[in-house]
């Protein structure tokens, strides 16, 4: 298959998955710091690798990324990522401790921050693959989640190993949820990177011609 | 760093060349590897970011020749001779291979940047390329600059402290 020529309507089909997915991570996301979330329209990106780390402000850029690898019928990854300063405000939020600190006063992670982090993604990753499932009817498990807080190129290659056996390119949905200040408040992004044989299944699954 | 010096980036399965006074960088590695082949004294070298071991495993059918081990480094050493490299007098280095997150899984893709190291030590044996010095495997992304006037690599992470080999 070939990525750089997926038709109108599967790019369609697969801002919806985006959609459905963010929309419910959101809600769960609203829950755990009882504030109201928002979720802009996903984009579906058709990207060189390169491409694929500016998204995230290059190469190099420190994020903290929470990874996720799904198995069962259309296996693939999704990760949760952050910038510091709003994983920092998330945990805040989360335990409702304004003195809690990703990083303790020797520079390293604190346990209880990253331990917090992982439930938090763990909630809204959950809450997206299960939309996910329930949309396209098909059997699909989480992984625990993995975290990193390191460069984005570094922490985005293992959802592209795969990928890059068969292609140059990947296909990012990315949705974004923002608590509603927007400057302030909490902002992440939602990767999902399907693998490249899912998503033959996830057109014929919804009744679209896969373009083999 | 030279203030006059112009910066060579090479991107994800990506390679290019470079000539003192300029320096080349590649950022983020991460199970990915970057390997710097250079002539010391004729101040010429080049830099590949490999993303994957094996070219013969792949399922493309045109292949991109910078992503694997076994492809991109002949290249890089036939473009370096070309810039002026003494074929006889390459050395290498390398840094990178990091395996990103500690899964259990048994999936192969997650051992990825310890093969990658091996695929890159391999192919270096076969063109008779000695590594003068490497900075591999952790769990932590790098990024490197590599100075042909010097032939120093310079690593940074964002945990770690920054490192010259």
């Amino acid at each position: 298959m070939s990525f750089e020529d997926l038709s109108k309507t599967q790019l369609d089909v697969l801002r919806e998955i985006g959609n459905i997915g963010a929309g419910n991570a959101a809600t769960s996301m609203a829950q755990l710091i009882n504030r109201q979330v928002n979720m802009n329209v996903p984009s579906v990106n058709v990207v060189t690798f390169d491409q694929m780390m500016d998204i995230l402000g290059g190469p190099d850029a420190t994020v903290v990324a929470l990874f996720f690898r799904f198995h069962g019928d259309a296996p693939g990854t999704v990760y949760f990522i952050l910038t510091i300063e709003k994983a920092q405000l998330l945990i805040k939020k989360m335990t409702s401790n304004d003195s809690i600190d990703l990083f303790d006063e020797n520079g390293d992670v604190h346990a209880f921050a990253l331990s917090t982090l992982k439930e938090a993604g763990n909630i809204m990753t959950g809450s997206y693959l299960s939309a996910l499932a329930d949309f396209l009817q098909l059997d699909l498990q989480s992984s625990i989640p993995h975290i990193s807080i390191d460069m984005a190129a570094a922490v985005l290659t293992p959802a592209l190993v795969e990928v890059s056996q068969v292609s140059d390119y990947a296909i990012v949905i990315n949705t974004e949820i923002n608590e509603m200040k927007l400057d302030t408040g909490i902002h992440g992004h939602f990767f999902l990177i399907p693998d490249v044989d899912s998503f033959s299944k996830i057109f014929n699954k919804l009744g679209i011609e896969g373009n083999e | 760093m030279n203030k006059l010096s112009t910066l060579i980036r090479v991107g994800i399965s990506d390679l290019n060349t470079v000539s003192s006074p300029q320096m080349i960088r590649t950022s983020g590695l991460g199970s990915c590897v970057g390997v710097v082949i250079y002539d010391l004294n004729m101040k010429v070298g080049g830099m590949s970011h490999i993303m994957l071991p094996d070219s013969l495993a792949t399922q493309q059918q045109h292949i991109n020749e910078y992503k694997y081990a076994d492809t991109a480094l002949p290249i890089l050493v036939n473009k370096i001779i070309r810039i002026g490299g003494r074929r006889a007098m390459l050395e290498a280095k390398i840094a990178g291979g990091a395996q990103m997150f500690n899964m259990s899984s048994n999936l192969d893709i997650m051992r990825i940047g310890p093969r990658n190291v091996e695929a890159v030590q391999t192919t270096l044996k076969q063109l008779n390329i000695p590594i003068i010095s490497s900075d591999v495997g952790g769990n932590f992304g790098r990024t490197i600059d590599f100075d042909p006037e010097t032939g120093k690599l310079m690593i940074k992470s964002v945990n770690q402290p920054d490192k010259t080999i």
